[in-house]
């Protein structure tokens, strides 16, 4: 059927309009592209330069003879090394108990039924809707009369026990078919037991989105860090990167090579990942 | 946030019935093991998160500073709030912010989205492109755009000079400018986010639309108008909504940028509850701002709860 389709179309007359069409799209394609790149493009090339070639007239999008040095000496003249590991411990804390603590709620909101129970994930759903800011003041006080300010703890209190990984857990062990828990039952499985041998295997993608996106939204998170963390050698890259800048003579090269340090982990992430990324956010509509 | 809504409604009807009396052993039981997963996540949730959004209202109505005890004032950090100059600047900034980024970014996501709606070599390397600033962090972001709209050696002003406009604007270093720049900035970054949501509502259209009005003759300007616009009216609503809420939190992009200036050209609603609650210690006051950005947030919120609502039973 389609061969007829396709033989019985006028090629001819459509073909050049077709290549037009194309080329137009293309150079548009083309366009966009550069655009969206050329910011990144600007970090590498600067991160690879002698901090008084980045900025010239005109601009050296390729660096003239490449500073790779740039790269090993950035760890002597800050301590990159600490901020790096602070981030990855952080990172990885959090990520952990969110994944944990929101896949295990998730299963008692989704799975099992008892009076209260909507009330309650209404509440979770509802703390979603009000922006953090304007709760930012009461949980900085209870944080300061508890003395965990400048601490880590502090960090991993505030963002390990986010609605949001329930509610996208939830949202996930809502389209695993309730036959498939009424079976194990059945069988004599508990309802531990069905949670950690049955439903998690299943929400694999599920469990990747929510680690994915945690990991990057801790990584990349400034406001934390920036209002709790007071002392340097807790500070974390993000931190690190913008006390480069600011005062006068910003070494420019170094602040490049830093974000460039800082964005790899999350490319290499990304590009690992992207599945999981896009579903999670396209599916929750939220974040950020 | 708008899933979140309709997520909840969905539970709401088929809430658990009341027990019957030889059904109330198993609720107990139910009860006590649904509790039992709950509660390590509760726990955290009920003291970090949901009692300090409680509390933020009470905070409102209260004189509290760092070194007083609380005391009920009222209204009053409302009044103060409107004669406040700092505040009403925050407050106007904001909205030119949303403003400007708003309408850019729509634009900006829909145009990608239709341009990359298609089987083309190379679209989804495009995608990716076009989504990863999503995900780069707001520093590097900050320090990259900062170094662009560099007035002197920057790139922009370079390529500014470059197509004969003489005076380009001094950007971050500019009380008219850095707004602008601040604008062209997230625009890049939240682009591509958007863009995804747009795909997905493309590709939601059926196919069969597109065959039909061009049985009908219609060139692929009249299709775009007939089919894809109103095809696409529900996740442009949403997008709408989940940018403008977007736009009015704006506060790390600011605080790294900007960090406000210059002098107070670009100081928002975010950075004034910051700087009033935690830098000055005025609880009270950054607690009644915080109500103020609430309730600009919860506005929309309910307007795009309503809309989906109106939706559904149409």
């Amino acid at each position: 059927m389609t061969t007829v389709d396709t033989a019985a179309r006028p090629r001819s007359a459509r073909g050049p309009l077709r290549q037009i069409t194309r080329i137009i799209l293309y150079a548009l394609l083309i366009a966009a592209a550069v655009a969206i790149l050329i910011p990144f493009v600007w970090m590498v090339s600067a991160s690879l330069k002698r901090n008084n070639e980045v900025f010239t007239i005109p601009v050296q999008w390729i660096p003239q003879d490449f500073q790779w040095s740039n790269f090993a000496d950035i760890w002597t003249q800050v301590p990159m090394a600490t901020y790096l590991r602070n981030t990855v411990f952080l990172s990885v804390t959090i990520t952990f108990l969110q994944v944990l603590t929101g896949s295990f709620a998730a299963y008692g909101f989704a799975k099992i039924r008892f009076p209260g129970r909507d009330v309650l994930f209404f509440a979770y759903v509802a703390t979603i809707a009000v922006p953090w800011q304007a709760y930012m003041i009461p949980q900085y006080i209870m944080m300061q009369k508890a003395g965990l300010t400048d601490t880590f703890f502090s960090l991993i209190l505030l963002q390990a026990f986010g609605a949001f990984g329930v509610f996208l857990m939830r949202q996930y062990y809502l389209t695993i078919p309730e036959e498939l828990s009424e079976a194990a039952r059945v069988d004599g499985l508990s309802e531990y037991g069905i949670w950690a041998r049955i439903i998690l295997p299943l929400s694999k993608p599920a469990l990747a989105s929510l680690a994915l996106l945690t990991f990057v939204n801790t990584w990349n998170d400034y406001m934390g860090p920036f209002i709790y963390l007071t002392s340097n050698d807790l500070w974390t890259i993000q931190l690190g990167l913008r006390s480069f800048v600011g005062q006068f003579d910003a070494d420019y090269a170094m602040i490049m090579t830093g974000s460039v340090l800082s964005v790899l982990p999350i490319l290499t992430i990304f590009l690992v990942g992207q599945r999981y990324f896009i579903q999670g956010i396209a599916t929750s509509g939220m974040k950020g | 946030m708008a899933e979140l809504l309709t997520a909840t409604q969905a539970t709401a009807g088929a809430a658990p019935s009341p027990p019957q009396p030889r059904n109330r052993r198993r609720t107990r039981r139910n009860t006590l093991i649904g509790w039992s997963f709950i509660l390590p996540n509760f726990l955290g949730f009920a003291v970090l998160t949901l009692a300090p959004v409680i509390a933020a209202f009470g905070l409102a109505f209260m004189d509290w500073d760092a070194y007083n005890t609380p005391e009920w004032i009222g209204l009053k950090n409302f009044q103060r709030l409107l004669h406040d100059e700092s505040t009403k600047i925050a407050l106007r900034n904001t909205a030119f912010y949303a403003a400007g980024h708003v309408p850019l970014t729509i634009l900006a996501a829909l145009g990608l989205a239709l341009l990359l709606n298609r089987k083309l070599a190379g679209v989804r390397f495009f995608r990716a492109a076009a989504f990863f600033p999503y995900i780069t962090s707001m520093v590097a972001v900050a320090v990259v755009w900062n170094m662009l709209f560099n007035p002197e050696f920057g790139p922009v002003n370079q390529f500014l000079h470059a197509i004969g406009i003489e005076n380009a604007p001094g950007w971050t270093t500019s009380t008219t400018w850095a707004m602008p720049a601040v604008i062209v900035t997230s625009v890049w970054r939240d682009m591509g986010y958007y863009m995804v949501l747009f795909l997905a509502g493309l590709q939601a259209i059926p196919q069969e639309h597109y065959e039909a009005a061009k049985v009908d003759g219609a060139n692929a300007w009249q299709r775009f108008r007939a089919v894809t616009l109103p095809g696409l009216r529900p996740v442009t609503f949403l997008v709408l909504i989940l940018l403008t809420v977007q736009s009015f939190k704006i506060f790390d992009l600011i605080v790294v940028m900007t960090d406000g200036g210059p002098g107070r050209a670009t100081l928002v609603l975010s950075q004034q509850i910051y700087r009033q609650g935690i830098v000055e210690g005025e609880f009270g006051y950054a607690s009644a701002i915080s109500l103020l950005l609430f309730a600009m947030v919860l506005v929309l919120t309910l307007t795009q709860f309503w809309f989906n609502n109106r939706r559904e039973r149409s």
